[in-house]
Formats: C-alpha cells, structure tokens, sequence
C-alpha cells in the first residue's frame, strides 16, 4: 500500500515537472518570438531625429513613405550601412555610400529598382517598369540629358523622403494634385525663363470644363498628365492632337476624321481639336459655337456665301429647333409633376429626346448637316411624344379639378338636405314632445 | 292589393328579423350634450375603414407584391387603369386621416375619462385598434417598393431590432431575413392584407359590441352637472338623429377626402435601388416621427444599456400603460384621474412638438 502510494507520488512529480517545462517555453516563444520577429532598425533615423532643419527632415518624413513602409531603409537609395550606429561605418564608401544623388542621378537611381520588373514584382507587381524609359523620351528627360539640371527628375513630382503611392490623396501625384504639382514649375516664370513655354497653362485650366470636373471630385477627368503623358511628359504635336482628345472623346475624333475639314486641317497644319476648342481652357460647349451668331467659330474661317456659311447655319437651326422643342417638354412636363401627376412613362421618352439633341451636337463634329437632322427629326418625334403625354396629364388634371368641384358640389348638396331633412325631423320630434 | 317593396320587406322582416333591429335602432338612445360632438369621431374613423377595406380590394386588383413587379404594379394602376390613380389616391390619404381621426377619438375618450367602469374593455379594445392601424400605415407604406419606403423600413425595423432581448429574432421576423428585400415585400403585404385585417375585424368587431351594449359614456362633469339639478342628462335617438349627424361627418370626410386625393395626388416616387446607399433626409410616416425624433436626440449610451433600446423601452412601457389606463386610474373623478389628466396633456403636447420637429428637419 504504501509502495503505491509512493509510486503515485514520483508519478505526480513528473508530471508537474512536464508541464512546468511545457510551460516554461511557451512562454518563451510567446515572448521572444515577437522580440526576434522585430525588424533591424534604420540606424540612419536615430541619428538623423536628433537634427532639426535639413539633416532631420528626411528622418522626420521617412516613415511615412511608402519606400519604409515595404521596409526598405535609407541605404537603399543613399547606399552605406544603415545597420550600424557608427557614423564612419554607415557612411563608407566601401559600403557603397553615395549621399545626396545629383539631380542628373535621381531618374537611373530610382530605375535601379522600378525598371527591374522582377525586383518590382515582389512589391507592385502592377506599376509599370518603363518609367525611365518614357522620361528619357519626355521634354524633361530631354533636357537633363543636354546637361540642364533644372527640368523636373522624379523627386520634384513624387516628393523626396515621403513618397506616396499615386493613389493616396496626399501624394503630390494623386490625379486631383497633378495640376498643382505641374504648376509649380511651369507657372513660374522664374523657373520657365529660357524655356520659350508659355506659364498660364494653370490659370486657363482652372478656368477649363475639365477643372471642373476635376475640382467636382471626379477623377476621371483630364489633368495634364492625362493629355501630355506622365513620365513621358510632352506637348502632343499638331498631327497627334486629336488622338489624345479621341481617347476621351471617342465619337467626335472618328466623326472628324471623315468630315471634310480634315484634309483641310491637315493640309494648312491646322490642330485639329484645339482650333475650335482651344487647349488648356476648354470652355462649356454651347450651339452657339456652331452657326452665323455672334459667338460662332465657323465664322473665324467661312464668310457669308461660302458652303461651310450655309452647313453651319443649317446645322445650327436644327440643334436649336429640338433644344426649344425641349424646352416646351420641359415647361409642360414640370407642371405637371409639380401637380402630382404621374408622367414617368413621359419623362422617359424626354430623356431619350435629349440623348437625341446629345448625340447630334456629337454629330455636328462629321460637318454634314443631312446627318445631324436625321439624329434632330427623331428627336423631334420623341420630344413631341413627350409634350403630348405632358398635355394629357395637364388635360386630365383639369378633368380631376372639375370632378372635384362637380362631386364637392354634390356633397355639399347631400350635406345640406341631411340637415333640413334633420332640423325638420328634430322640429315634428320637439313639437310631439311638447304635445304630450 | 299590397304594395309589391312592402311585400319583399315582409318576406324579408320573417327571415332577418328587421322589425326587431329596427325597433332597437329607434329604441337607443344617445347623450346630448356640449361635448357630443366627440361622439362623432369614432363614426368617422369607421367610414374612413370602410374606405379603406374598399380601396384595398379595387387595388389588390392589380397590385403584384414581387420586388421586381411592384413599384410598377402601382405604377401601372397610377398612369393606365382608368381612376386608379384616384383609388390609390383615396386609399394612401384615407390611411392618414384615418390615424389622425383614430388618434383624435382615444384623445376625447382619454380627457372625458370614458375609460372608466363598465368601459374598461371598449377602451382597450379601441387601443389595441389604434395600434393596429399604426402596423396597417407600417406595413403599408412599403408596399409601392419605392426608395423612400424602403429606407424608412429599413430605419423602422431596425429600430425593432433595438427591443430588448427578442430584438434580433423580431427584425428576421419582420424582414424575412437579415436586410430589407424582397422577402420582405412579400411579409408585410401578407400582413397587410391577411393578418391585420383579420385581426382588425375581430377586434371591432367587439368594439363596436361593446359601445352598443353600454352605450356612449358621458363626461364626468356632465354627469356631476345633471346630478345637482336632479334631472338627466338629454338623449337623442340614435336612429334617425345620430344617424343622420354621423352621415352628414362621413359625407363632410369624403369631401376633404375627394380634395386631397385630387389636389394632392399620393406620389409614387423613385424605385428602389438596394444598393443605393440611404438618401438623405429619410423620415418615417408623420405619426412616427415622434418616436423617430426622440431616438434621435438620446444619446448612444444611458448608463449601460444602448440609448435606442432606453428609447425603444419607454415606447413600449408607454404603450403598455395607455392599454392599461383604465386599470391604472383608479378613481377618475378625483385625484388619479387629475394626475392622468395632466400625464396625457403633456404626452400629447410632447408629440405634437416632436413630429413637428420632425417635419420642418
């Protein structure tokens, strides 16, 4: 008995012991394994933080890069070793130290890696890698490789020590900032001296219908990048303009091609788009534009008597025909909701009068008014289909009115011998009563 | 020779008894005094039921309650059936005024403390009726599938959602799954047209038994009046006089009616779109806006408990206690009754403010 009972004792020793050690390094790994996960700090911030001006900036702005984000140190840009508190050892040149890269350095320095697509893979595989190779064809890249150190490298658009990714609102590149950021150089005239550039590029696109798109939030409208390129950044030339609109503007560019101002335009090497549109202050369209008014374009190269004379003036009258067309529709339709009428089967058939009047302001861009009044007749039809549905409801609104008045009347007909009928009731019952 | 209509009324009189509902019709008698006209309301309610339960079958002729047939099912009934328009019209308005004389009837029978002994069961029985219209206008309203019913039953049931304990279980029960949908449309018409009036036509059924066994009540002070002078309190018969008074409010109800619904024809709106997200400015029914309001204003906790469910858990204690008023009031002609007096005063004057906050933000 008391054999087991010491058997049973030695028994429960080692079990506390098993679980004792079991223990002991879980904790261990709980502890540690966090410690040996951390990553080698940038020694370089440590000692940079402690400066304040020039030489602690870089360690202020770093971490939020997204360079030291993906983990990435300052040596990777700067060389040297970023690993070590020793300033003569992080800054060896043994070690590949390089410190400030010369502006003429910075587009080859940041190529090292962004033009290497398997090294970019690991981290983006979708950014493109031919960003060195489209700056080296750009006005910019041009430029720096005749030795001027003044055109724009990859830092002066990107930032330095805090780059973003393009899709960060806070990043110098995000498409609502490209603007600005462009402005920066080319609105100076400082900076533009030499240059024979003209610098209010900025001030008329801000007073542009694609700012105010832009400015509205929408980011699929055009900034500079989006007509010039970005890293290949150029002015399109007279040949190409259009097939930079055409990107956007799909219907006008196929138009033109096969209306006759083209062989004109290009014969007398006329821009295409920008003539009528101009480029960087692209005003609201309006058909005004388009006729023998005032405001009309055709008139800066046809006179009265001329064919282009007669087809703008044509196309002009039926473009206004349908907008006061549907300018009636909407008059009608617009009382009649404010009535409570139920017209949503009118107001689909009005949209789609107005798809017509878009379409054929699109269609003005062929220069045959036989095609524009096709698209104007049906338009035409639809508005008319509108106004009268639009009528309906304002005639049968009348009806209602007169309904009501009449079945108010009956009403109050009804409401009035109720109460004879009832004063006279009342007055036999008062009368009877008194009898008795 | 008898004439042939005297004939039929005597064929009919020895099968159906007219002679005796007749006798009982001039035989009732109803109070008169300054405050009949109260009496008037809970006809009117009636009618505007009637007009209700009419409108409804006309527009179950057409309406298809599908997530995708019904916002132009109604549609359909708006622009192409002839006066469908109209009927929708008259239903959607009726419902509002319908509330809105309900609500008017429980006040005048609160304030002249009709509740109280034999009436018990007629003023519960007239709560619980009020409260069914209100799941009546709930349910209907997203029954046009349009996007403001939709989100204001989105907001609507999630506030059932706030209900402590069986909350999470009432919102599947009420949607038919976890998000407004389909599934839902199909729910709230079931019991839009099946369960409420089945239960609604139970239980007026009984009100209305119990307002002609004990007859109309007569205000306290009235009552006191009379009493000093020894004489009783005057009648009418309540066939023809009331009768006829009680057409002409329902003749006077169907004019207002007939000009809202042909001035102000009930809007149709946007289809929903689910994945839209919530329009601003979404309000539920004005006769909810005061419980919409309130849960806006508290705040997100009180104490530990969520500020929504406080909310929702007054509402629910205040609901139970109005149910409960006669129980509650044990003497209405003195002290309780004044204390209940001024409660209700101020629960009327508080949602007045509060819808009307509700409505002009």
């Amino acid at each position: 008995m008391k054999r087991c009972c010491m058997r049973m004792l030695a028994k429960q020793r080692w079990r506390t012991r098993i679980a004792l050690a079991v223990s002991s390094f879980a904790l261990w790994v709980v502890l540690a394994v966090p410690l040996l996960a951390q990553e080698i700090p940038d020694r370089c911030l440590t000692c940079h933080a402690q400066f304040d001006a020039r030489l602690g900036e870089p360690a202020q702005k770093f971490p939020n890069d997204i360079h030291a984000q993906r983990g990435l140190t300052c040596a990777a840009c700067h060389g040297g070793d970023a690993t070590t508190d020793n300033l003569r050892q992080a800054k060896s040149p043994a070690k590949g130290f390089r410190g400030v890269p010369k502006r003429i350095e910075i587009p080859p320095l940041c190529a090292r890696c962004h033009s290497d697509a398997s090294f970019m893979r690991a981290y983006n595989p979708s950014l493109r890698t031919d960003q060195l190779a489209q700056y080296w064809t750009s006005g910019h890249g041009q430029q720096l490789r005749r030795g001027d150190t003044r055109v724009a490298v990859c830092s002066d658009c990107h930032g330095v020590h805090d780059i973003r990714p393009a899709t960060s609102p806070l990043s110098a590149v995000h498409p609502l900032k490209i603007p600005e950021t462009c402005a920066q150089c080319h609105s100076s005239t400082e900076h533009m001296k030499g240059y024979d550039l003209p610098t209010d590029q900025f001030a008329t696109y801000r007073a542009s219908l694609h700012f105010q798109a832009l400015a509205a939030g929408n980011l699929a409208a055009p900034s500079c990048a989006t007509c010039h390129g970005n890293h290949g950044a150029a002015p399109p030339g007279v040949a190409s303009v259009e097939r930079v609109c055409g990107t956007c503007h799909l219907f006008q560019e196929q138009l033109f091609d096969r209306s006759p101002h083209k062989p004109v335009f290009d014969a007398m090497q006329m821009a295409s788009c920008v003539t009528c549109h101009s480029n960087h202050r692209i005003d609201p369209t309006s058909d005004a534009m388009v006729g023998t008014g005032e405001k009309s374009l055709c008139l800066n190269c046809h006179v009265e008597g001329d064919a282009g004379f007669t087809t703008a003036s044509q196309m002009h009258d039926a473009l206004t025909r349908l907008d006061q067309q549907l300018a009636q529709v909407d008059e009608v339709l617009d009382h009649a909701t404010r009535a409570g009428m139920q017209i949503s089967e009118a107001r689909i058939v009005q949209a789609n009068a107005k798809e017509k009047l878009i379409k054929a302001r699109v269609q003005v861009h062929a220069f045959a008014p036989g095609e524009v009044d096709t698209i104007i007749r049906e338009g035409l039809q639809l508005a008319n289909q509108a106004h009268q549905a639009g009528q309906q409801a304002l005639d049968e609104l009348a009806f209602r009115r007169k309904g009501l008045a009449l079945s108010l009347l009956a009403i109050a007909f009804v409401v009035l011998s109720l109460w004879l009928v009832l004063r006279e009731l009342e007055r036999r019952q008062a009368a009877k009563a008194n009898r008795f | 020779m008898t004439p042939l209509w005297q004939r039929w009324r005597a064929w009919l009189d020895e099968r159906l008894g007219w002679g005796e509902l007749a006798a009982f019709l001039r035989k009732k008698q109803v109070p008169r005094h300054r405050h009949t006209l109260w009496y008037y309301l809970g006809g009117m309610t009636l009618f505007l039921f009637f007009i209700q339960v009419s409108t409804g079958i006309l527009l179950l002729l057409y309406y298809r309650a599908a997530a995708n047939e019904a916002f132009e099912s109604v549609q359909y009934i708006m622009t192409q059936v002839k006066f469908g328009w109209l009927v929708r019209s008259l239903h959607a308005w009726a419902a509002n005024l319908m509330i809105f004389t309900a609500f008017l009837h429980m006040c005048s029978a609160f304030f002249l403390k009709a509740y109280r002994k034999p009436r018990e069961l007629t003023w519960v029985t007239g709560c619980l009726l009020f409260f069914l219209l209100l799941a009546f206008g709930f349910s209907g309203y997203l029954l046009p599938w349009n996007e403001l019913a939709f989100f204001a039953t989105k907001v609507g049931t999630e506030m059932a959602a706030a209900v402590p304990l069986i909350g999470d279980w009432l919102l599947r029960f009420l949607r038919g799954g976890e998000e407004v949908t389909g599934a839902t449309l199909v729910r709230f018409f079931g019991f839009h047209v099946a369960v409420l009036p089945l239960l609604t036509t139970f239980i007026l059924a009984l009100h209305l038994f119990l307002v002609q066994r004990l007859g109309m009540s007569v205000p306290i002070q009235i009552e006191r009046e009379y009493t000093r002078t020894g004489k009783s309190v005057p009648t009418i018969p309540f066939f023809p006089n009331f009768f006829l008074r009680d057409l002409m409010g329902w003749y006077i109800a169907l004019g207002v009616l007939a000009a809202l619904a042909a001035l102000y024809p009930w809007g149709l709106g946007v289809k929903v779109d689910p994945f839209a997200s919530t329009p601003a400015g979404i309000k539920p029914e004005w006769y909810f806006l005061f419980i919409f309001e309130t849960l806006k204003l508290l705040p997100g906790h009180v104490l530990f408990i969520e500020g929504e469910q406080v909310g929702i858990l007054i509402f629910g204690l205040a609901a139970l206690m109005l149910l409960l008023v006669p129980f509650l009031d044990r003497n209405p002609s003195g002290r309780s009754g004044r204390v209940f007096t001024a409660l209700g005063a101020l629960a009327v004057g508080y949602i007045v403010v509060m819808s009307f906050l509700g409505l002009r933000g």
